[in-house]
């Protein structure tokens, strides 16, 4: 039964036919009539940011903590193109976001009048897809369409362009739940000849270990579980991306750690010896591969991804598998057990013995002080002090967020809320905002560094105003770490524009904004400090003044391959081991 | 200076010795912003284009047809039709060139301008290649010529010194051969 409704509240409408909450959003001349509408509810709850790109990072970190669809309502000209950077990053990790962006009214766009963008034009390239709602009577159905591109298929932001014309104008609303696109219908379950094929090569391989990655997050708990089940029936070691931590369990036996170029020792020779290598969910990006014409030579590649682009696009595979990595885990499973499959037991006990000694070598390894407090001692004491609770980790971009990594545990997945793709600094305060909105009881923690976390440090305004106990750990070396360590690997040590200087008083700025400010700088004070944080209700600025020079190991170098990554405490010149090739390379 | 792309760590990137021409014949919904996204996609994925047309191909349904020359090694036209499909709304994507024998046709406008013999050479030519004449004065002709695009090649460079003015040419349009859609 069609309702009468204007624009604006057909908005607000189809957002609580969708289920959505919590909307992140900022006010301006072009959505004032959706603001209206929300002013007379109470079902979606408004989270006013202080910068539209804070509102994108906050809907994908509640939509990576929920499984849910974020959403994120901007005015037009200046919000569309605040929010540009936060669209991107979710188009790169596959974060399913609806963005609302206003518009100029319909009859003046194209006159360059006051706040006009090209906003579809602008996103067109960071968006899955995008919407110019010209008239009401399209508008319905564009909502609704809005949230299942986003959310189906490999998931993504879509962005809807709402003139104000169309806000103000009357029409019809219908909610119609089950949406088939006439265009857009992504494949789902996999070939089941391919899935009986791959199973078939599982059985055989000598040196098997699965790549997982965020894909199994997106496709939702499931996938997860019955990726726990497979790793369990074949036995097979599991590595997994940036983006995939937690869907495997770091405190399974046949966990490796996290590969690629800030990747575990183990995880990455093990994918270099391999004889098979089982992708799910993830797309062999240069941060994971190294040299590609030196990976995994003698590799067969099994590839599972629901985005046929992803198959063969950097790497040649063997087998893709066009589906949901949940579903094709499933029929997977339902075959290995149907079929009776067993793994090559001798030749897997071989292996497991390699990677054991691989293991030892204990890749993660740092020489720790009793003087000034190693960034990577204070990631170990946060997770020893905050993983018996219900945590949520965060982070920037840069060296911590390699750290948190590789020395922070998930053995949940929906647990870790990192930019991976775009390698966006100040994504975390922001996504610990919309994680801690979506999960008001957990503790929400952002690992920081402290360049990055000024980029978007007026959202602890938005923390303060709806009292949410975020945790900022900022690992501060007073440099921008990672640009740093490759001025020092690849620059002659020539530290360009890479110091943090003038940094604010991060206890007095916690002050300022109403939080509690902490700092550290003494490894015996570390875990009093640290329980300090948890403890106090509010929000928290946590200044741990750590080592200024640490580097982040292990590490591939630009242009080299898995073998020839460089471990901690291997005393060489690591300027001469990556050659003018690597040097070009980012 | 070093080649900067073949330091790339793309294999396609590297893979240029076996380039290959390729049809590709997409079916699209006609809604606005449709040709951007699909022209947007070989812009910035670094896709060559070498011709391209569109048009509607079936009002009631509201389809359009693109059709696109592109040149890449196998592996990079494959990728490209996947991109491709990933358009929302994108029906179809078929590459008439793994499909077998296609029809491929371009139509040229060709003004060629001259006096005494060249004006009559020019005529004779647009007879053995069955252009058109649409348009003339005492000194000038407009052909039509419709063909392969390689047929119009030639007719270009034959007229070329007997005067031309300018061309005007639609790019490729194509279809499988047989009695099923491609």
């Amino acid at each position: 039964m069609a309702k009468q409704m204007t624009g604006a509240e057909m908005v607000v409408q189809a957002l609580a036919d969708q289920g959505v909450d919590t909307v992140f959003g900022y006010p301006g001349g072009a959505v004032l009539p959706i603001y209206d509408a929300i002013f007379h509810q109470n079902y979606v709850k408004h989270v006013l940011v202080r910068h539209e790109q804070g509102a994108g990072h906050a809907a994908e970190g509640y939509a990576r903590s929920t499984g849910k669809v974020g959403v994120l309502l901007v005015t037009s000209g200046p919000g569309a193109t605040n929010a540009v950077t936060a669209l991107t990053d979710a188009l790169m990790d596959s974060i399913p976001l609806v963005c609302l962006t206003g518009q100029v009214p319909t009859h003046l766009i194209g006159s360059d009048a006051f706040q006009e963008c090209d906003t579809v034009g602008i996103t067109r390239h960071c968006t899955k897809h995008n919407y110019l709602v010209r008239s009401i009577e399209d508008l319905p159905r564009i909502l609704h369409e809005a949230f299942h591109v986003a959310r189906s298929g490999r998931p993504g932001p879509v962005v809807v362009d709402l003139p104000k014309d169309v806000q103000f104008a009357t029409g019809d609303y219908n909610f119609v739940k089950n949406i088939t696109h006439k265009t857009y219908q992504p494949k789902m379950k996999g070939d089941l000849d391919k899935i009986k094929q791959a199973v078939e090569m599982m059985a055989q391989a000598k040196r098997p270990v699965f790549y997982t990655g965020g894909g199994v997050i997106n496709s939702g708990k499931p996938a997860s579980d019955t990726l726990r089940e497979l790793a369990g029936l074949t036995g097979f070691p599991v590595t997994s991306t940036l983006m995939g931590l937690g869907a495997y369990p770091a405190n399974g036996k046949q966990w490796l750690g996290m590969l690629g170029m800030h990747g575990t020792y183990e995880a990455n020779l093990t994918m270099h010896g391999s004889d098979l290598i089982i992708c799910v969910g993830a797309r062999f990006d240069d941060r994971i591969t190294g040299r590609l014409d030196a990976f995994a030579p003698d590799a067969k590649k099994i590839h599972i991804d629901i985005d046929p682009s992803s198959i063969n696009k950097n790497v040649k595979v063997d087998l893709g598998i066009i589906g949901d990595c949940g579903h094709v885990l499933e029929d997977m499973v339902r075959l290995w057990r149907s079929e009776a499959r067993k793994s090559d037991a001798a030749a897997l006990s071989e292996w497991w013995k390699q990677i054991d000694i691989w293991r030892k070598r204990n890749s993660l390894a740092f020489r720790n002080s009793k003087n000034v407090i190693k960034p990577q001692h204070a990631v170990q004491r946060l997770y020893e002090l905050t993983k018996d609770r219900d945590t949520y980790i965060t982070t920037e971009v840069g060296q911590h967020q390699m750290w948190a990594a590789q020395h922070y545990h998930f053995n949940e997945p929906n647990r870790w809320m990192t930019s991976g793709g775009l390698g966006t600094m100040g994504y975390g305060l922001p996504a610990a905002i919309g994680t801690q909105m979506a999960h008001p009881q957990s503790l929400v923690i952002d690992i920081a560094g402290e360049a990055s976390i000024l980029m978007n440090i007026q959202e602890m305004s938005t923390a303060h105003q709806y009292r949410l106990p975020v945790k900022i750990f900022i690992l501060n070396n007073e440099y921008m770490g990672m640009v740093r360590q490759w001025q020092e690997l690849l620059h002659g040590g020539r530290y360009s524009e890479s110091y943090s200087a003038s940094l604010p008083d991060f206890v007095k700025l916690a002050d300022a904004y109403g939080a509690k400010g902490i700092r550290c700088d003494d490894p015996a004070k570390l875990d009093d400090a640290i329980m300090e944080m948890i403890n106090h209700p509010g929000a928290v600025i946590f200044d741990c003044l750590v080592d200024k020079e640490e580097n982040c190991f292990p590490m591939i170098p630009s242009g080299k391959a898995h073998n020839e990554m460089i471990l901690a405490d291997v005393d060489q010149d690591i300027g001469a081991v990556i050659d003018e090739k690597g040097k070009m390379l980012v | 200076m070093t080649d900067i792309a073949s330091l790339s760590p793309y294999s396609s990137a590297t893979v240029r010795s076996n380039a290959e021409r390729h049809t590709l014949s997409v079916l699209v919904d006609n809604e606005p912003g449709v040709l951007a996204r699909v022209v947007g996609l070989f812009s910035g994925r670094g896709y060559n284009i070498e011709s391209l047309t569109v048009a509607e191909v079936a009002h009631a349904e509201h389809w359009s047809r693109i059709t696109i020359v592109t040149t890449g090694s196998p592996e990079a036209i494959e990728q490209i039709s996947h991109q491709l499909e990933r358009i929302v709304p994108i029906h179809k994507v078929t590459d008439l060139t793994l499909h077998g024998r296609s029809i491929e046709r371009d139509l040229a406008l060709i003004k060629v301008a001259g006096k005494g013999e060249n004006r009559i050479e020019a005529q004779r030519l647009a007879q053995a290649f069955n252009a058109k004449i649409v348009d003339t004065t005492l000194e000038s002709f407009i052909f039509e010529l419709s063909g392969k695009p390689e047929k119009i090649d030639d007719f270009v460079e034959l007229v070329r010194p007997l005067g031309l003015v300018e061309l005007a040419r639609t790019g490729i349009a194509a279809l499988s051969r047989g009695p099923v859609a491609s």
